[in-house]
């Protein structure tokens, strides 16, 4: 399964937040979203998945128009983990997974025995059995992260877009949640990630897409997006590259001076 | 509250709740208990004893259920669509928008020729609210919606207040009084006859929304990202909840705090579930009323008192208690 976003262009009270970005994301894929606070990252994932109005452009799923489509059934194709984490009610863990199987769901009437061990296979996903019983509301960022990240996997769809899920998690959870993905992308789904950590991101994604100023300012394997002079240009760093184990890692280091923005 | 019961069993738990306090609303009040009833059946009074408990208890009974229901259910349904432990359904205007209804019905004299006026202008004034709100409130957020509810029930006060200003006599605005408090006593089966369909297609529409209400526990962006319709389910809640709580408002006046309280009373007993909270809260909320409308009876004051006063006597310090004893959750 392939989703194609061609071309996109939202503009909010008169200014311009994406500005004719594409980008697609097929099955198997690990894709990482990156670009500067402000790029318009999450306003395309948002527009891709038909939450915010476009300017112009369109978004094909193998082909043919996705956001046409009736909302469950764009649900059941693509699974969405926003940014936001709150919970308003402190609903049981369990409970929180299960509503990813809403799109699957008939209005009325109990979950099904697919739905059942949909949710036992996210809670597998994300080793979360020990905590499942246990109220969203008092679990650890790192737990509740895991528990909303089920929940989106829950939904079992091919593609899922999620956007920023390791911001704000200690490095041991940030780890985890990138196996987590990665693994996920190895069983046949296509993961498209918001990010903002370079060297995760250089480490864990088959693809990157970076983004400045609305539109795609490169698209291709990590070592050709993160190169030194696109980190110069419109992160305003310079990082430190090197190796390990066979692998090839990447820093951040510091600010580039002003200086040499001037000499541009 | 550690306990928590299987949700089935907490549904007859208060259907039976309910249901008892119903009985025993048909056994007493004025006119006599049992023993009399019994009485007058044996000396072949049966006219006396079939309008006490007929014509004068059984709409009484029905409606305090009713409209308990209605209610606690539209409470239930505003907090989980508002995701908002404090919403009831006064919050979104609908209860002054109905008792400026039947004010106007009372005030201008249209009542005393044609009784049934009241009820309908009360569920007209609830309509034409919820057509305003879905008209103000358009796409946009839950705050625009609570505010234009806020602005609504504001403008409705002060519209009932000139009523009563404008009264012809002390006796006009002393029974407009008498009704903004809320009772269920003097009503027929006419009464029932016209609240019961309306309700029921507002207990409908409330429960289709219901698993919807589920999913926006995360959100908005998240649950339309699952395929909730989010403009059709504000539809359903807001429409909802005009066409029961109009109905139930323009049937028996004000009566506030079972909106509020009973959802707060079973969230933790349904797991915090909002789409479980609209039933048990229906129950719960009938069996509430009915214990009011119970006690009301019961209780030896001179004249009766009214059921809005009484539960408004009870509601608001529970409800100073409940905040009292959550402080310490709300503020973390």
């Amino acid at each position: 399964m392939k989703i194609d976003a061609r071309s996109i262009s939202v503009t909010l009270s008169g200014r311009s937040i994406v500005n004719g970005a594409s980008l697609s994301l097929q099955s198997g894929e690990l894709v990482g979203l990156i670009g500067p606070n402000g790029a318009g990252k999450s306003t395309l994932l948002k527009t891709i998945l038909g939450l915010r109005h476009r300017t112009s452009g369109e978004v094909l799923l193998d082909g043919a128009s996705f956001l046409e489509k009736p909302p469950q059934e764009r649900a059941r194709h693509v699974a969405f983990l926003p940014q936001e984490r709150h919970v308003e009610w402190s609903l049981p863990a369990r409970e929180i997974i299960m509503l990813g199987r809403y799109p699957h769901r008939a209005r009325f009437g109990g979950p099904t025995a697919d739905d059942r061990l949909a949710v036992v296979r996210a809670l597998d996903a994300v080793d979360g059995h020990a905590i499942a019983e246990r109220p969203v509301n008092i679990l650890s960022g790192g737990e509740r992260t895991r528990i909303l990240l089920a929940r989106a996997l829950a939904v079992e769809a091919p593609l899922l877009l999620a956007d920023e899920p390791i911001a704000a998690l200690d490095p041991w959870h940030q780890l985890h949640v990138m196996e987590i993905l990665r693994e996920r992308a190895r069983a046949g789904a296509g993961i498209l990630v918001v990010i903002h950590d370079l060297a995760l991101a250089a480490r864990f994604m088959d693809r990157l897409v970076l983004m400045h100023e609305g539109a795609i300012a490169a698209d291709g394997p990590p070592a050709e997006v993160l190169t030194p002079d696109l980190l110069g240009r419109i992160y305003r760093i310079e990082a430190l590259a090197g190796h390990n184990a066979g692998e090839s890692y990447l820093l951040p280091w510091s600010r580039r001076r002003e200086r040499s923005s001037n000499d541009r | 509250m550690k306990v928590q019961l299987p949700y089935p069993l907490l549904l007859i738990l208060l259907a039976v709740l309910a249901i008892a306090f119903g009985c025993l609303s048909m056994l007493i009040g004025p006119g006599g208990g049992p023993a009399e009833i019994l009485a007058m059946l044996n000396h072949g009074d049966r006219d006396l004893a079939w309008m006490i408990v007929g014509q004068v208890r059984l709409p009484r009974t029905l409606l305090a259920l009713m409209v308990g229901g209605t209610l606690g259910m539209a409470g239930a349904a505003l907090q989980g669509y508002l995701r908002n432990p404090l919403a009831d359904p006064g919050v979104v205007g609908v209860t002054s928008a109905a008792s400026l209804g039947a004010v106007l019905a009372l005030y201008s004299g249209v009542s005393m020729a044609f009784p049934m006026a009241l009820p309908l202008m009360g569920i007209a004034g609830a309509v034409l609210c919820a057509i305003l709100l879905q008209g103000l409130a358009g796409r946009g957020a839950v705050l625009t919606l609570v505010l234009a509810g806020v602005a609504i029930s504001s403008l409705c006060a002060a519209l009932m207040s000139l009523a009563l200003n404008l009264s012809p006599n002390p006796y006009a605005a002393a029974e407009i009084m008498f009704w903004l408090m809320g009772s269920v006593t003097d009503r027929s089966m006419d009464h029932v006859a016209l609240a019961a369909p309306l309700m029921a297609v507002g207990w409908l529409m409330l429960a289709t929304a219901a698993r919807s209400l589920d999913a926006l526990s995360l959100g908005e962006e998240a649950a339309a990202s699952l395929g909730v319709h989010i403009p059709r389910t504000r539809a359903l809640v807001i429409g909802g909840t005009a066409i029961s709580v109009g109905a139930a408002t323009a049937i028996s006046g004000g009566i506030g705090f079972i909106g509020l309280v009973v959802p707060h009373l079973l969230r933790a007993q349904v797991g915090h579930s909002p789409s479980k909270l609209l039933l048990a809260s229906a129950f719960g909320g009938a069996a509430l009323l009915m214990a009011a409308d119970v006690l009301v009876r019961l209780l030896p004051t001179g004249m009766e008192l009214k059921l809005g006063v009484v539960t408004a006597l009870i509601g608001a310090p529970f409800f100073l208690w409940l905040i009292f004893r959550a402080r310490a959750e709300l503020e973390s």
